[in-house]
């Protein structure tokens, strides 16, 4: 297998969708995105934020390559790794947890799989199946096996949702650390901009039904250094820009 | 455990008394089945016409099962080859057994594979039926899983989709098995030189109830054997991931 690919050798994630829509029972067509473009470098973290129901989940799909019938065109890293997280775990409730990392990255030793499940904290559930596993402990097998692919790119839609804040801060703490020891690129979605705010370098603001970009924000503070004051200014910063912008409807849905 | 024996005591009371009612022609007390069964099986015969049998049950329930399996699965996910193959499912669904031998005899001749066919021919539907069920009811989210990660076909199919059809296919199993053994008899007593319902067929033309009885039992034994022995322990490994009821 590559994976001995030299740091900072990837290219970036270019997304460029001018339209997508969904065909609808009446025989209309649905819009759902409208002129969505961005660019990720390696070891960028990007948050999509916006209320629910704006595509988010659909633009994941198209970026991951589960749905190709799109205007526009998506430049992943060429022949790169995937990663990706759904909104629910999707694992397979017949292989144990270590079977479920290992058959999606067969190519990962066992010294790697060992600190990754160490790091996640799921190092005494290797031999569950997954429907002993509790939401929150599922979620991190999940996250267990983007990352055991080592992959280039890595897509998360609300891996966070429905889980209390103690447990969601911790995941976000360790997705942090994993995002900062890999170097991928990353793109979160996410409807919480807390959440967003915390994590990400960049911010990318997208309005209601059908989405548009909003505002592209970059974050400066690298995420280690970020305090809860800093936090807390750039979401006051957040909502300032969308009520410049006359989106306070917007800004309602997010808090 | 104590109500299942007093129900088979119950039967073998019943089957006592009905004997005596209409007498050892008609109806052989179970002592007297049990005697024929045992000659019939120092003698060697028992063994053999067992064997032929369950070698036809085996060759004819893999080969349907193996096709309805593939047919079922193609079926399910793809929208044409349900439009193309649901007539001949129906066809083939409502085609009488008999009518299946019988031509599978005069187009094959009083051959083996025509037996064995025959057989598999008139399983096949049913287990297409169910497996397609099995296959409309695929996860899509598991699909897309598999899809993202770019898992090869081949790791797919084991991981992801074959345990998602095992019910399924352990369903179409089970209803087959019983199926498949009671229409290769017809298939023997129709045009087989040997195998249980060879031997019955003699019996009913010697009118001799004791032998039919002695060969069916033997029969109905081995098919429990598979079930407890084969059947159950297998269903039991496919489903450990299962949280058991506390």
């Amino acid at each position: 297998m590559n994976d001995a690919h030299p740091v900072g050798a990837f290219a970036p994630l270019d997304v460029r969708v001018a339209r997508k829509a969904y065909p609808v029972a009446s025989g209309e067509r649905l819009e759902v995105l409208n002129d969505i473009a961005f660019t990720l470098r390696q070891g960028e973290v990007g948050a999509i934020v916006g209320p629910s129901g704006c595509g988010k989940t659909t633009m994941l799909r198209i970026i991951a390559g589960l749905d190709r019938n799109y205007d526009g065109s998506i430049a992943r890293p060429p022949d790169g790794r995937l990663g990706m997280v759904f909104q629910e775990p999707r694992l397979l409730p017949w292989r144990t947890v270590e079977d479920n990392v290992r058959l999606i990255a067969p190519q990962a030793d066992a010294g790697e799989l060992a600190t990754l499940f160490d790091v996640l904290g799921l190092a005494g559930h290797r031999a569950h199946y997954p429907g002993a596993l509790s939401l929150g402990l599922a979620r991190r097998v999940a996250l267990a096996r983007a990352f055991a692919v080592k992959p280039e790119l890595l897509l998360l839609d609300e891996p966070f949702v429905s889980l209390d804040q103690p447990l969601a801060a911790r995941l976000r703490d360790e997705l942090a650390t994993l995002v900062d020891r890999y170097a991928v690129i990353t793109l979160l979605v996410t409807h919480d901009v807390g959440e967003a705010v915390e994590l990400a370098d960049r911010l990318i603001l997208l309005s209601a039904r059908p989405a548009r970009i909003l505002a592209d924000m970059p974050i400066a503070t690298p995420r280690r250094l970020r305090t809860a004051a800093d936090v807390a200014s750039i979401k006051a910063q957040v909502a300032d820009r969308l009520v410049a912008l006359g989106q306070p409807a917007v800004t309602a849905q997010f808090n | 455990m104590l109500l299942r024996l007093a129900s088979l005591a119950l039967f073998i009371a019943t089957w006592y008394a009905g004997s005596l009612f209409a007498g050892e022609r008609m109806l052989p007390a179970p002592d007297t089945v049990l005697a024929a069964m045992l000659s019939e099986a120092r003698s060697g015969e028992l063994f053999l016409h067992l064997g032929a049998t369950l070698a036809r049950v085996f060759l004819a329930f893999m080969l349907a099962m193996t096709a309805g399996t593939a047919i079922g699965y193609l079926m399910g996910r793809v929208t044409l080859a349900d439009r193309l193959g649901d007539p001949w499912l129906i066809v083939l669904l409502n085609l009488p057994a008999l009518v299946i031998i019988v031509l599978a005899y005069i187009w094959g001749g009083l051959t083996e594979i025509a037996a064995i066919l025959a057989v598999a021919v008139n399983k096949l539907p049913n287990a297409v039926v169910t497996v397609r069920e099995g296959a409309r009811a695929l996860d899509p989210g598991l699909d897309d899983m598999a899809r993202v990660f770019a898992m090869p076909r081949l790791k797919v199919l084991r991981h992801v989709v074959i345990p998602q059809l095992a019910p399924y296919i352990a369903a179409a199993a089970r209803s087959g098995l019983s199926l498949v053994w009671k229409i290769v008899l017809v298939v023997e007593l129709l045009g087989r030189p040997n195998g249980v319902g060879f031997e019955i067929g003699v019996a009913f033309q010697l009118f001799d109830v004791t032998r039919i009885l002695a060969y069916a039992l033997a029969f109905i034994a081995v098919i429990l054997a598979i079930e407890i022995f084969l059947v159950q322990p297998f269903e039991r490994r496919a489903s450990r991931w299962r949280l058991r009821p506390a």
